[in-house]
């Protein structure tokens, strides 16, 4: 798949399946920011495809802020990003890859802490019943899957392996294609749709412990390095007030009980400030890859 | 197949009627079936049809964008893991391009992406050569023979342009159960069905055989006992089977007559015989009697006075003469001249036996009398009337009654004498009217054979009822209506049968 279908394909993507969660955001489509609404966007970095627990977490927040808060999902991290950049979102939880693309309009608001530490890595799935690969180099003309053209551990680090390593990284599969999201490329190897696939290993793991049985049907064969976690960012012009209440929200989480049960849900820690230069080494990648 | 034959209607025809019902069951059932399982198919590919248009209409767009991931979704959506009906389950959903590769399947291991479906072999291979045989832009429904599924391929049509096609492939195994079942219900309704009917039809069946049954069962006692066959209780219908009974009932009558003539005639025969011998004994004893009792006459007028011998001649006399008596009661004694019959002979009679009516306190009733003399002789009559008239009041009931009827009318004076004593029994009626055969100790028991010798001389019928509480006689005699001699009427030709022969 090439970077011109990304377009149309972005635009089919809402069409069909995740209708449901499109219909959850329907009342606050029209997508003007109301005073009064906290409007925060979600991408598949994590599980979000938890109604229960986005209600939850909502009502958490919503206490915690004394406003209302209205999470919006859309189909791609793309869409979500020109929502956040255009203010028509005040927070959005996004990937690595394309906060480091405007980390220049967006704030950084918190960096989740997953097993001690602000970093995940990007890993590389194959169906459990291939037992004969090793490495990205035995998926040579194979069918892979990636998660999201703008997900650093679902496309960028792929696409920056192959192409350190003096390969095109369009013409190294026999096909490629997008899920649009991390746990849908599990279930894509999973299949045997594909013969590989990219996946955030947070998701991964995450997955591995509430649905085994997915996880089951693969089997990881690389580990990337360790890469900033998808971070929390705030929209070009946010109020100072309103960003750090929402960030001392984040990180009192682990201090309230209830809070606690919901980062429990996400498998994480907590959340911790971080810095900007955190995200150097997925900018690099970028940088490498964009070179090509 | 004999044993069949040989089986009775009784069961025979209600196997038959059950095996024409088991057979209509079956028959209506299997076409049922059938139909059912025609509409069944044709409801499969109509739903196989439908779903592939959907699919098609709805893949377009993922694979004009070659959103491989969007198609296997949508693919997805078509199975119902939870299926009502599994048989209108794909067993195999597939996304081919133009060039016939697979873009996106359902079994991804078998039919991976960028491999020709064809590959697999088999019913596979058969498909692209459909394909290529029909219109790209139509709608197929392939059914290779050696395949266990049929497959529906649908065109993923873009602006007129074939981008692919959707292919469903259906097991054709999978179809089985469900029919199983189709079959099983079927059979139980047919069963419910059969329970219903089936004792009614034997019913049926029973009552119609019943009536043949009960016409062979009579038949069965032809011609041993022709009474039994006569009551046997018989079909009274109009049809054919009523038509049978009719025609039985009426053989077995005509059996009866024949069989009734038949005994008839041995009495009649054995009587005559009777009647042959005893004329031709009592004309042997006759001559040497009229000898000796001649010859004992002139020994009397003209003998000595010996008094021992004439008490010896005149016992001798006595039992001669005896004898002779009694031969001349064997040998009836028609009188060539007599006079013609008058009713005034009737009331002679009455008087007669009054003195033997009144000492057994019995009334005699005349019942019809005549009006006129005819030409009959009398004195053979009289003692016809006579001897039946003492019969009967002998054997009337004390207080009882005895009836004598007489008419005339076309030649035939008609007599009856009836007696309302015990009846004859049926073992003592064919010796009736032999001689000798009296069951009484009076007299000798030649009355009865008197009277039939007579009637038989007049050519006349002698014949006899006899039931509980009434016993008759009758006689039925020719006679001439005009007024010739009495001499010349053939009635008395009896010499012919009596005399002559001595």
């Amino acid at each position: 798949m090439n970077a011109d279908d990304h377009e149309s394909a972005l635009s089919r993507r809402r069409v069909f399946l995740q209708s449901a969660l499109a219909l959850a955001a329907m009342p606050l489509l029209p997508a003007a920011a109301e005073t009064g609404v906290l409007r925060i966007g979600l991408t598949p970095v994590f599980l979000d495809d938890q109604m229960s627990f986005l209600t939850r977490w909502r009502g958490w927040l919503e206490h915690r802020l004394k406003r209302s808060v209205a999470f919006v999902q859309r189909g791609s991290y793309r869409e979500v990003m020109d929502l956040i950049r255009g203010g028509k979102l005040d927070f959005a939880w996004v990937c690595g890859y394309p906060y480091v693309r405007y980390r220049h309009e967006l704030q950084l608001v918190a960096v989740p802490v997953w097993r001690g530490r602000p970093y995940y890595q990007s890993y590389l799935i194959v169906p459990a019943d291939d037992r004969k690969s090793a490495g990205l180099a035995d998926l040579r003309g194979k069918v892979f899957a990636y998660s999201d053209p703008d997900s650093n551990s679902g496309f960028l680090y792929p696409q920056y392996r192959l192409t350190s390593q003096g390969e095109n990284p369009t013409t190294y599969f026999s096909r490629s294609f997008f899920t649009w999201a991390h746990r849908k490329v599990v279930e894509a190897v999973g299949v045997g749709l594909a013969d590989g696939g990219a996946v955030d290993g947070y998701v991964w793991e995450t997955l591995a412990e509430f649905h085994p049985a997915l996880t089951r049907a693969t089997r990881v064969i690389e580990r990337s390095p360790d890469f900033a976690h998808p971070p929390f960012v705030a929209r070009p012009g946010i109020d100072a007030t309103e960003l750090q209440r929402f960030r001392a929200a984040l990180f009192d989480m682990p201090a309230d009980a209830e809070g606690a049960r919901l980062l429990r849900l996400l498998s994480l820690d907590g959340f911790v400030a971080g810095q900007p230069a955190l995200f150097d080494g997925i900018a690099r990648m970028a940088a490498r890859v964009r070179r090509t | 197949m004999s044993a069949l034959a040989d089986l009775s209607l009784r069961w025979k025809i209600p196997l038959r009627v059950m095996a024409a019902v088991l057979g209509t069951a079956l028959a209506v059932t299997a076409a049922l079936v059938t139909r059912e399982y025609d509409e069944m198919r044709q409801n499969l590919e109509a739903h196989a049809k439908s779903l592939a248009r959907v699919l098609a209409n709805t893949l377009v767009s993922p694979v004009l964008h070659d959103d491989i991931w969007r198609a296997y979704e949508i693919i997805q959506s078509a199975r119902d893991p939870a299926a009502i009906a599994p048989e209108l389950q794909a067993d195999v959903v597939m996304v081919t391009d133009a060039e016939f590769r697979v873009f996106v399947s359902d079994r991804p291991r078998d039919f991976p992406i960028g491999a020709s479906p064809a590959s697999r072999g088999g019913a596979y291979g058969h498909l692209r050569a459909a394909l290529m045989a029909g219109k790209p832009t139509e709608q197929l429904v392939i059914e290779p023979a050696d395949s266990t599924h049929y497959f529906v391929m649908s065109p993923l049509v873009a602006d007129g342009v074939a981008l692919g096609h959707v292919i469903l492939g259906y097991s054709k195994v999978s179809f089985v159960p469900r029919f199983i079942g189709l079959v099983g219900r079927a059979a139980f309704v047919t069963l419910l069905v059969l329970l219903l009917i089936m004792p009614v039809s034997w019913y049926a069946a029973r009552q119609t055989g019943a009536p043949l049954l009960a016409l062979a069962g009579a038949m069965r006692h032809v011609p041993g006992d022709l009474e039994v066959a006569r009551l046997a209780e018989l079909p009274k219908s109009r049809d054919e089977i009523g038509q049978l009974g009719d025609a039985f009932r009426r053989m077995v009558g005509e059996l009866r007559k024949k069989e009734e003539l038949e005994d008839q005639m041995l009495v009649t025969e054995r009587l005559a015989a009777v009647g042959r011998m005893t004329a031709g004994v009592a004309h042997e004893i006759n001559n040497p009697l009229g000898g000796m009792l001649t010859a004992i006459k002139t020994y009397q007028r003209h003998g000595g006075g010996d008094p021992l011998a004439n008490q010896t001649l005149s016992l001798l006399e006595r039992g001669l003469s005896q004898i002779r008596h009694t031969v001349a009661a064997l040998l009836v004694d028609t009188k060539p001249q007599d006079r013609p019959f008058e009713p005034a002979d009737i009331d002679d009679l009455l008087i007669l036996v009054e003195s033997e009516a009144h000492a057994r306190s019995v009334t005699v009733v005349t019942e019809a009398r005549l009006e006129r003399s005819l030409h009959l002789p009398a004195t053979l009559l009289r003692q016809i009337l006579l001897n039946l008239l003492l019969n009967a009041i002998a054997a009337a009931d004390e207080g009882g009654k005895v009836r004598l009827g007489l008419t005339a009318a076309a030649g035939t004076l008609q007599l009856s004498v009836c007696n309302d004593g015990r009846h004859i029994p049926d073992e003592q009626m064919a010796y009736l009217f032999e001689p000798f055969s009296s069951g009484r100790e009076k007299g000798y028991g030649l009355g009865l054979w008197v009277v039939y010798q007579i009637v038989q001389q007049l050519g006349g019928g002698l014949s006899v009822d006899s039931e509980p509480g009434c016993t008759t006689f009758r006689a039925e005699i020719p006679y001439v209506e005009n007024e010739v001699s009495v001499e010349a009427n053939a009635g008395f030709g009896v010499e012919r049968n009596g005399r002559d022969q001595s």
